[in-house]
């Protein structure tokens, strides 16, 4: 895959980062104390809809160790958490507050907290805290009429809009027409580590610290000040380890906000860590959309246009991430295939459940899967192989690059490179689908129900503006780089580093990869968007090349040789003359051996792939296990491809659970029913099965040097479809699939309705 | 709420004399009481496995008992794996297999495969399987960690 000469771009070297998380010595949000601090407990709202009458605190506030209770009145002064991607000016009435204002909206909103000498007895006080809500009718489904918000607000307060070419008169010209209603269920990222917030106000320098930020340190810093009135020099956070990310961490959250406005008031560190049972009802949820699709097709099952009505339930607010997922979901649809005229109309609707956010492959995981289920259908209304379908459908290689005609997070969707069709072959190549078909055929004739399901997608990656690095050749012989990115456990320190030591010409191991400390640089973009690897290995890349060029300018002037005369080997600058150690250069210039460089992009980048699933549906119980599962994807280059078959494998696991097995449930009330890993299943690794991994580099992106494009969130991305469209096939049933996840009730009460 | 009393924890050979609540969980004992933060509170209702720790050699959810069932008894948890600088074969095969992205699953992983094979080391593929599949990690997608603890037994057996 590398070219030879490669000592470390292109190889599967150890990760940096493992020892310390390997012998306990890693340094996670609640590993943080500082001395003095309080321990925060957040109360919150019982109840899905109700109008704050009273909140009486007296009970809690009379237990010994409990210093203080707040409520809505005692920060009232801070205004709502602002939106970070796609902040639509209309839904700004429905952002959150640090505490509830007047009205509570979903089971889990804050209402009060507790600052107290330690979490036990600040969790005792939490329980004594008395509130007295008036019950109101909860909103629960995102597709009856919309209701009222609040006021003049309704609960759709827009709808998104995305589209190119007349569909209507596709429509009117149509062979046929091909219609599906399809739902994904509400689920999310759930890392391991809950989230968690430490604060602490140093007097001495005026600064207001935050420990436990993650993926968007900057952004966050300075939405923090400004919500605090303080300037952004006078807030500063920090990035410990992280223990997960997948979009739901490290945005903006009511309780950032209350560590960091307590910790100025009480002047006390302020430690807030989530329990299980918060996170699952207060973190971001995603996913939830109702879609209904048509598409106009000729009579070969060419698609002549799509038309895609949704409705996306974003929950109680609107948090950071506004519209971003419902308009990814309408941009991304179109996928791989040629789509002539399009239009997608998209609902956003607020409901009394935990908010939104994005999860790993935001509103792709669920327009894939409706676009893979309408091809399915397509191929079946046809009465052709959902192979040949898809085929007939794909971009050529000769139309890249591909301005598809709508935009999203502020670019131009323009497909930068691929071959889809070589994509899928080799796809099909690597799991045998051929004999595959032949063995499958040859069990379900002896009954047995089994099934393979294809899907292919693009995913989008590298998002800019910018990224900037600024690297440092010591004189102890370490290379410090240090950038605005952030770590959520993906690798950044170990690419960073093989990206800067092939550049520069010194050993991987001797770089030290710094982020997410906002007191080391001063922006960043952080780690989003499967975003990392491109920009900043890409801004990594061009300032290692300056630190390389004036190392050796220097080394030439000092050494009275050509610069074309010498070379950077294992940390040595080496020519015909004496050698000299880039440590030694370094103590030797008076200002040090620096470079600092920041790429910057306009446009994303679009890896690409297809994802092969064999599955065996129990018809006594509806249980559906995954016999076999293979996934090619094409990442244009793989800096470290251990790393990135480590992305697609810990994607599909996420992308298995919203498929199968995890799913926020709530009563008609309003209850959440999902509230403790006993009732929110995660896959395990029994219902993980062994991937085959292909990672192909035929389609490097012409936008960066590396060619590079994102790994993140293609394990993940077509998880739903391709699952969905093997369960189909297990049960002789096109179409049977129309709704994640497909619990074992649903696909028994499924298979029931057809006898 | 109730009284505190005194216990002593021996952690990887060390005593600690600490003073605690009936109610207080070894997790966070081990964790608050004994600095020792290697040791990962992941959900408090025994499911996910983060917390797994040795007691006198059987793997437990450090959540789902209290410090004072586990006073006077051999506690054993991530940070006394590693013989100095030298990685525990398990450790070392995690690294080898990037068994581990954020890692915050990884010390209960260890303790749980560690105990487990410390106890039946010949045990089978299958077993494994049934005893990895308690605990829960969110990154990796399992098929490493599997990997690994199947060439740690194997190092381990030597």
């Amino acid at each position: 895959m590398a070219e030879q000469t490669n000592k470390f771009i292109g190889r599967s070297v150890p990760r940096l980062e493992d020892r310390p998380l390997l012998t306990g010595q890693g340094r996670f949000a609640a590993d943080i104390n500082f001395p003095g601090q309080w321990t925060m407990r957040v109360v919150r709202a019982p109840v899905a809809h109700g109008r704050i009458e009273a909140i009486d605190p007296s009970a809690a506030l009379a237990l010994p160790g409990v210093h203080a209770v707040w409520t809505y009145a005692d920060v009232s002064h801070i205004p709502p958490i602002s939106f970070r991607l796609t902040g639509l000016k209309s839904l700004e009435p429905y952002r959150q507050h640090a505490l509830a204002k007047g009205f509570v909206r979903y089971v889990g909103e804050p209402v009060a907290v507790v600052f107290a000498d330690d979490q036990y007895v600040a969790e005792d006080a939490a329980d004594l805290i008395e509130l007295d809500i008036e019950l109101l009718a909860p909103i629960m489904s995102a597709t009856d009429e919309p209701g009222v918000y609040e006021g003049n607000l309704t609960t759709e307060p827009d709808v998104i809009r995305k589209g190119y070419a007349d569909v209507e008169a596709a429509f009117a010209e149509a062979h046929a027409v091909v219609e599906l209603d399809l739902a994904i269920g509400r689920h999310s990222g759930v890392p391991l580590e809950t989230r968690g917030a430490i604060a602490r106000y140093d007097e001495a320098r005026d600064v207001l610290e935050m420990h436990g930020a993650a993926k968007v340190p900057h952004w966050n810093r300075d939405s923090l000040a400004t919500m605090l009135g303080r300037a952004p020099g006078s807030v500063q956070l920090y990035e410990g380890h992280v223990g997960g990310g997948f979009g739901i961490r490290g945005e903006i959250y009511p309780e950032d906000v209350l560590v960091c406005a307590a910790a100025l008031a009480f002047k006390k560190p302020i430690k807030w860590i989530e329990d299980r049972r918060e996170h699952l009802i207060a973190a971001n949820h995603s996913r939830q959309q109702q879609h209904h699709i048509k598409a106009a097709i000729d009579n070969d099952g060419r698609i002549l246009a799509i038309d895609d009505e949704y409705f996306h339930d974003n929950g109680a607010y609107m948090r950071t991430h506004a519209a971003t997922v419902p308009d990814l979901a309408a941009a991304m649809l179109p996928g791989p295939y040629r789509v002539p005229a399009y239009r997608a109309t998209g609902h956003i609707r607020l409901t009394n459940k935990t908010p939104c956010g994005t999860y790993r492959a935001p509103g792709r995981y669920e327009s894939t899967f409706v676009r893979e289920r309408l091809l399915d259908a397509i191929a079946a209304h046809v009465g052709v192989d959902r192979v040949e379908i898809r085929r007939r459908n794909l971009i050529a290689k000769s139309a890249m690059p591909y301005a598809l005609g709508l935009d999203t997070l502020g670019t131009h969707i323009v497909y930068d490179s691929g071959d889809y069709a070589l994509l899928l072959d080799k796809a099909l190549k690597a799991a045998g689908w051929d004999d595959l078909q032949n063995q499958l055929q040859a069990r379900r004739a002896q009954g047995e129900k089994v099934g393979a399901g294809l899907a292919l997608f693009v995913e989008k990656s590298g998002l800019g503006p910018f990224d900037e690095v600024h690297i440092e050749a010591k004189p102890d012989g370490t290379v410090e780089v240090v950038t605005g990115n952030a770590s959520v456990g993906q690798g950044i320190e170990t690419v960073m580093a093989q990206i800067c030591a092939e550049t520069l010409g010194v050993d991987y191991a001797h770089v030290r990869v710094i982020h997410g400390q906002t007191d080391r640089i001063e922006r960043g973009m952080g780690a989003f968007a499967s975003r990392v690897t491109v920009m900043c290995g890409e801004a990594t890349r061009m300032a290692a090349t300056k630190l390389r060029d004036t190392a050796l300018r220097e080394a030439a002037r000092l050494m009275q040789t050509d610069v074309a005369a010498l070379d950077i080997v294992d940390g040595v600058i080496q020519g015909p003359g004496p050698s000299m150690p880039l440590a030694e250069l370094a103590r030797t210039l008076p200002g040090g051996l620096k470079a600092a460089d920041t790429f910057e992009s306009t446009h994303m980048v679009y890896p690409y792939g297809a994802h092969i699933a064999v599955v065996r549906v129990d018809g006594e119980t509806g249980g559906v296990a995954i016999e076999r599962y293979a996934i090619a994807y094409d990442v244009g280059r793989a800096v470290n491809p251990k790393l990135v078959e480590g992305q697609i494998a810990g994607g599909l696991a996420q992308g298995i659970g919203g498929a199968l097995f995890e799913e926020f449930l709530y009563d008609e009330g309003g209850e959440p029913l999902s509230v403790t890993f006993a009732d929110y299943l995660m896959p395990t690794a029994h219902e993980v099965p062994p991937v085959s991994v292909l990672i192909t580099e035929d389609a490097p992106s012409p936008l960066n040097t590396l060619g590079l494009k994102g790994a993140g969130e293609g394990g993940t991305n077509p998880v739903g479809a391709a699952i969905a469209s093997a369960i189909d096939d297990a049960l002789q049933r096109p179409g049977a699939v129309t709704q994640l996840p497909v619990s074992p009730q649903r696909l028994k009460a499924k298979m029931a309705g057809r006898r | 709420m109730s009284e505190k009393t005194n216990i002593t924890l021996h952690i990887n050979g060390r005593d600690y004399a600490i003073n605690v609540e009936p109610r207080r969980t070894l997790a966070d004992a081990i964790r608050e009481d004994c600095g020792q933060t290697g040791t990962h509170i992941g959900c408090e209702h025994g499911v996910c496995g983060a917390c797994t720790v040795l007691v006198e050699g059987e793997p437990v959810r450090s959540c789902l008992m209290f410090a004072e069932q586990a006073a006077g008894k051999q506690i054993r948890t991530v940070e006394g794996l590693a013989d100095g600088d030298n990685l525990h074969p398990m450790q070392q095969a995690f690294m080898d297999h990037h068994g581990l992205q954020c890692g915050f699953c990884t010390p209960g992983f260890l303790m749980l495969a560690v105990g487990v094979l410390e106890r039946d080391p010949d045990i089978s593929d299958d077993d494994l399987l049934d005893v990895l599949s308690s605990n829960l990690c969110r990154c990796t997608g399992y098929q490493n960690i599997i990997k690994a603890v199947r060439a740690a037994a194997q190092e381990m057996r030597k």
